[in-house]
């Protein structure tokens, strides 16, 4: 049996320089999780089908279950922990989660108000049917959808000064 | 964690090749999309991996001086359906690869894996073929171009030499220009789908409109890889845009497809939604194409 | 009021945070990591296994096999158990297989220091097996010479049970009555909850201890004790968050298996986390049920007779059994009352994976059944669909003999109301009737039925406990779990009502621990706001009737002149607030002449039922030629009762609708022939409703107050799931006039039928 092989990966977690040591075969999802503690992070299907593991990068929104951790090295990695401001404020996406009732056993929840968040960050007004097609590669079994698209329109409504 | 026995990461297209020449059983990973999932599987696990994830300088969308546009294989499905140069040549190539998983998986998968896994329901595939794209190869002997149709050899297999990489995928300006096209993704569900099976088909007009000049129709999942509808883009060459004309191309493609039974769906609806599917992407493409075709009487 | 207020989930900021911890983000760090062998064929003997090279490889710790574990054999279902023998669950489950009954059975485990570690060596075990012949379908592993999979089981019958009313035989021989013969297929689907099933064990203090995504951690510490066979009280059970559950978490899955586990490597923390791919091939399935119905029918459409078979795919061991198809043969003479009923269920071993709880617990499938027939009826009568059901079904003051259950108010006729007047359905159903074209449009409906809770059939208890700080709010605790459906808000609020305290002064215990949780029995049935209301509101009653007795003690009046409001002791006569709770609870608890900790815990037993009614209207457009259906609109009617918190009732009904639209048309587990084997384990290939496959879903409620109800609360959780399947099949048929028998609706059936009928 070969050596485990590690690399060095530097970059940015949640807006904080880190580094560590990691094992080549670890997904970007098992070094959140198990470096550093951002269990936000959830593994739902570790092969990209759920969304329940994704985090933005560089500005984009990938499953992290499927990306190898050292590819994070130089990135700039976001993580739900992340849009919590440091009193543990809610960000307006994820308070519009919490008031438009968009939350029920909270597993999938992580991966769409990332999702939502790279979304929003575009600044631009989306219809009902765009925004269904952004947020498709999320899966949910508790809500049918529908309150999760009420929040992410209501937050992209109030960043965009609409109500 | 994946079942990685060594993974080497490639600085430049010259040390890829360079590396899989070191390490002959090692495999690319350019998203993962695909190959993660294979080594999780156990389809592959345990083995060495030449990671090309790095090489930005195999990302993006270019034109060259005589009009030929360049994609570069590790060009993500999201960054192509943004692309300028895409939307504004041949916009359904954008519009195939949005049809892709999810938009994470849109994120990281990229053209080159694609067409690269040999896989029939690729959803850039038939679009790519039915745009006659050429697929840039580089490798110890430097590089070498061929048709994307000679480059499926079977499913899952296709012509990579010995520590070859795909470099880009090109589309020859003869071969979109006033051309519109139309892909149709027959699945199971809207999002999160791989095709049950896909068409691609784009026209030419006549300057009046009123004719057929080209006719390019691509399928996926028709075949053990990707093809075109050889037979029917011949017998329509030349048609006038008349009433019923749709009809007649969705059945011609029967003899062109050979699709087969699977627990996906059987031959006998897949062979019947390759007729509808044609006609109604061809439909669609002449009038992109600023063609009508004139209702029944 | 608190209770009927939409109050915001309690956990809601927490898990818009990632705050929220689950059962893996408590397994502490250097955990074992255990995975399964699971067995590569359907039906065989396993010979012998050789395990010296998975053993060879670095960082495996234990290899453990079906030779390694006990003889004995346990049960597995969520019931509360019956000290009545002929009432328990059945014991036929080992916690490794020799005798492997399913593609994908476990033969042997691996404890190795990391997964990959552990998944080499699952890869390395050599089995040697002696296949024999399986059989996938009910009806035919009912056939004699069949291969049997349990020895105890003749026929592979798991239990055969009749319903018989009047007299069929003479009923039918009434001049002119019209036959309806028809025959209906529901597929074996699957939960998709997020989360896996996941858990980990270790021992401390003599005694096995195991965290676990679980529904029901009362009833699953009395499964893992009697699979290890040791005392009850030295296993206990914690329940963190769970992401989602849906009826497969109220089994035992693998907390037995992970407890064992623990004890083979001297007590160390083990962790067995399902992939997802075990989730679909291992974990628990909604049973396939086939349905034949003849019905004899009056021109007026008045049911006279009716006769019913129906066979249930139990898959490879008992789990829920036969209670999944009783239910549904139990509600067919009460949805649609009917004088001679000749009802006969089977419920069959076959070798696919084992069928367990789902929402709606064997109620999809009977509603699929018998509100496609209804249509069908209605349709050839030439009586409108909406007037049919009006008329036909359960009338108000209905009472049901056994379970004692009463329909009390116009609930049928109230809430299809709400949903016609939302579908627009009566004009629209006759627009929509004849057309031609590629692509049509129609509207369906179905009415449906749900009784709450598991009395009388078993037991229904819940117990409570209240415990006040010295800032006059409590600490809540049931055993009935959150598992997403918002229980702990709704009990927040129940106990906030009763106690009359302001709501934020309610904790609530989410976590269970079996150790200090009162005793109850978990999340299913759709019984959570009906037997923890009724657990919650006694606590409180008494508790505050405590504390007021207390209150004299310095306030110097009498407990009947005071009351508890908005956390105060106020007297009523004149609505003085005469001392607040905290100082009360303060002044108690540190008194130096006579102290009290004001704690209160009830256990209470619930002999009542409450049915649950409502209706699902859908709009759909067909495109013919690509064989494809379109949900436009969808609406779900509920009468639920009193709602707790309506923003979380609406989006729980959604939830429902979701699923029940996956039902309708995607969703089905596909089982190769020759195989056996899952085709489609995964959630690429399994068809649940993405966000792009759905309509705007709308839901509208009747709160009729359940009269039997602490709160007024009846069943909620599951009954969303169970219209909208007939009620898109009788849209297909409105839009083109062909009916369906069989689900999913999805594209292959729509060629298949479409075919047949010439339309393409």
């Amino acid at each position: 049996m070969s050596e485990k092989q590690y690399k060095l990966v530097t970059c940015k977690i949640n807006g904080k320089e880190r580094s560590a040591m990691v094992d080549v075969r670890a997904s970007l999802t098992d070094m959140l999780r198990n470096d550093y503690s951002l269990t936000s992070v959830k593994k739902g299907c570790e092969v990209g089908e759920c969304g329940a593991c994704a985090v933005i990068i560089d500005g984009e929104c990938y499953n992290s279950c499927i990306y190898l951790a050292i590819w994070a090295d130089g990135k700039e990695i976001e993580t739900l922990e992340g849009l919590t401001g440091e009193n543990g404020e809610l960000n307006d996406i994820q308070q519009a989660f919490v008031d438009e009732t968009a939350i029920q056993c909270g597993f999938c929840s992580p991966g769409f108000i990332m999702e939502a968040e790279s979304i929003l960050r575009t600044g631009e007004i989306y219809t009902d049917e765009e925004l269904r097609k952004l947020l498709s590669g999320h899966l949910c079994r508790c809500t049918g959808y529908d309150n999760i698209l009420r929040a992410v329109k209501k937050a992209m409504n109030e960043r965009n000064g609409k109500k | 964690m994946y079942d990685i026995k060594a993974l080497y990461e490639a600085k430049s297209v010259e040390n890829a090749i360079e590396l899989m020449k070191e390490h002959p059983e090692a495999k690319i990973i350019a998203g993962g999309s695909d190959v993660l999932i294979k080594i999780r599987e156990g389809k592959m696990a345990g083995c060495e991996l030449v990671s090309i994830y790095g090489l930005d300088e195999l990302r993006g969308v270019s034109m060259a001086e005589d009009g030929t546009l360049r994609i570069g294989s590790l060009t993500s499905f999201s960054h192509i359906t943004k692309d300028p140069l895409i939307k504004k040549y041949i916009g359904v190539l954008g519009e195939a690869v949005d049809m892709v998983g999810g938009p994470q998986i849109r994120a990281i998968g990229t053209i080159g894996g694609n067409t690269c896994n040999g896989v029939t329901s690729a959803d850039s595939a038939s679009t790519l073929l039915a745009w006659d794209a050429i697929v840039e190869l580089n490798g110890p002997e430097g590089v070498r171009t061929l048709p994307l149709e000679e480059f499926y050899l079977g499913p899952g297999k296709v012509d990579l030499k010995s520590a070859e990489l795909q470099t880009a995928l090109l589309i020859p300006k003869e071969s979109y220009e006033n051309c519109a096209g139309f892909y149709i993704k027959y699945g199971m569900r809207n999002a999160m789908e791989i095709a049950t099976t896909g068409c691609s088909v784009n026209v030419r007009l006549s300057s009046d409109k009123k004719t057929l000049e080209r006719l390019r129709i691509g399928f996926g999942v028709a075949g053990p890889v990707p093809r075109r509808a050889r037979k029917t883009e011949e017998e329509f060459k030349g048609a006038s845009l008349e009433a019923g004309l749709p009809e007649k191309i969705g059945d011609a493609v029967l003899k062109d497809v050979e699709p087969r039974d699977s627990w996906r769906a059987s031959k006998d609806m897949r062979l019947h939604l390759c007729s509808t599917m044609t006609e109604r992407a061809f439909i669609e493409a002449v009038s992109r194409c600023g063609g009508e075709i004139p209702e029944k009487a | 009021m608190i209770v009927g207020k939409s109050i915001p989930r309690i956990d809601a900021a927490d898990k818009a945070t990632g705050r929220t911890k689950y059962t893996d983000d408590l397994c502490a760090k250097g955990a074992l990591v255990a995975k399964i062998c699971h067995s590569t064929v359907t039906h065989a003997l396993v010979k012998s296994i050789d395990t010296s090279a998975a053993e060879a490889i670095p960082g495996v710790v234990k290899v453990v096999t079906c030779f390694d574990v006990p003889e004995h054999m346990f049960p597995t279902a969520g019931h509360p158990w019956s000290t009545d023998p002929s009432h328990q669950d059945i014991c036929d489950r080992h916690l490794l297989e020799k005798h492997v009954r399913y593609y994908g059975d476990d033969v042997a485990a691996v404890i190795a220091e990391d997964e990959i570690a552990a998944s080499r060596a699952v890869r390395a075990i050599k089995i040697e097996y002696e296949e024999l012949p399986f059989v996938l379908d009910p009806e035919e592993a009912i056939k004699d010479g069949a291969p049997l999979l349990h020895e105890t089981f003749p026929n592979n019958i798991l239990k055969h049970t009749e319903i018989k009313k009047g007299n069929l035989e003479e009923a039918v021989k009434e001049p002119g009555l019209i036959k309806f013969d028809d025959w209906f297929e529901t597929p074996t689907v699957q939960h998709c909850h997020i989360e896996n099933a996941i858990c980990f064990a270790w021992e401390e203090g003599g005694r096995i201890h195991v965290t676990s995504s679980t529904q029901i951690p009362h009833i699953t510490r009395r499964c893992v004790a009697q699979a290890l066979g040791v005392d009850w009280g030295l296993v206990r059970i914690v329940k963190p968050f769970v992401g989602g559950g849906f009826g497969d978490k109220q089994d035992a899955l693998y907390e037995p298996l992970c407890a064992f586990l623990t004890t083979r490597v001297g007590g160390r923390l083990v962790k067995l986390e399902c992939q997802r791919e075990e989730t679909f091939a291992n974990c628990r399935v909604r049973h396939a049920i086939r349905y034949h119905i003849i019905s004899w029918v009056r021109k007026d459409g008045t049911l006279v007779a009716r006769k019913v078979d129906c066979w249930s795919n139990q898959g490879a061991y008992a789990s829920h059994g036969h209670s999944i198809i009783a239910k549904g043969m139990g509600s067919i003479p009460q949805l649609y009352p009917c004088e001679n009923v000749e009802i006969n269920g089977w419920t069959v071993f076959t070798n696919i994976q084992v069928g367990g709880a789902m929402r709606g617990y064997g109620m999809p499938q009977v509603t699929f059944a018998v509100e496609s027939q209804t249509e069908d009826i209605a349709r050839k009568l030439g009586i409108d669909p909406l007037s049919y059901r009006r008329k036909h079904v359960m009338p108000k003051g209905f009472v049901d003999g056994f379970s004692k259950n009463e329909l009390y108010y116009d609930s049928f006729n109230e809430t299809l109301d709400l949903g016609a007047q939302y579908i627009d359905f009566e004009r629209k159903f006759k627009e929509y009737q004849n057309q031609t074209g590629d692509i049509r449009r129609g509207v369906g409906m179905s009415v449906f039925w749900y009784n709450t809770g598991v009395w009388p059939i078993s037991l229904e208890t819940s117990a409570c406990r209240m415990v006040m700080n010295q800032d006059g709010s409590i600490q809540l605790q049931v055993g009935e779990t959150e598992i997403g459906q918002g229980a702990d808000t709704a009990f927040s609020q129940m106990a906030a009502e009763t106690l009359g305290i302001p709501f934020e002064m309610v904790h609530i215990v989410s976590n269970q621990d079996t150790d200090v949780t009162p005793y109850g029995t978990g999340a299913y049935a759709s019984r959570q706001t009906y037997a923890a209301g009724m657990a919650i509101r006694g606590c409180a009653e008494e508790f505050k009737k405590h504390i007021l007795d207390v209150a004299y003690r310095y306030t110097r009046m009498q407990p009947y002149l005071m009351d508890i409001a908005d956390g105060n002791i106020v007297r009523t006569t004149d609505g003085r607030v005469l001392m607040s709770l905290g100082d009360l609870s303060l002044r108690l608890l540190y008194d130096m002449e006579q102290n009290e900790h004001l704690t209160m815990e009830k256990s209470t037993q619930i002999k009542s039922n409450a049915y649950s009614f409502g209706c699902g209207f859908a709009e759909v457009e067909v495109d013919i030629p690509m064989c494809t259906v379109k949900v436009l609109k969808a609406i779900n009617v509920h009468d639920a009762g009193t709602l707790v918190n309506p923003a979380l009732a609406r989006a729980q009904v959604q939830g429902g609708m979701s699923m029940a639209i996956g039902y309708a048309l995607s969703e089905k587990m596909l089982y190769d022939p020759k195989t056996g084997k899952l085709l489609n384990g995964n959630l690429l290939d399994y068809k649940l409703s993405t966000f792009m496959d759905h309509p705007e879903l709308e839901v509208k409620f009747v709160e009729n107050p359940e009269p039997t109800s602490a709160y007024g609360t009846k069943a909620l959780g599951e009954p969303p799931a169970l219209p909208l399947a007939p009620a898109i099949r009788n849209a297909i048929l409105n839009a083109t006039g062909v009916p369906l028998y069989e689900l999913p609706m999805r594209p292959h059936l729509l060629f298949k039928r479409f075919s047949e009928e010439g339309l393409i």
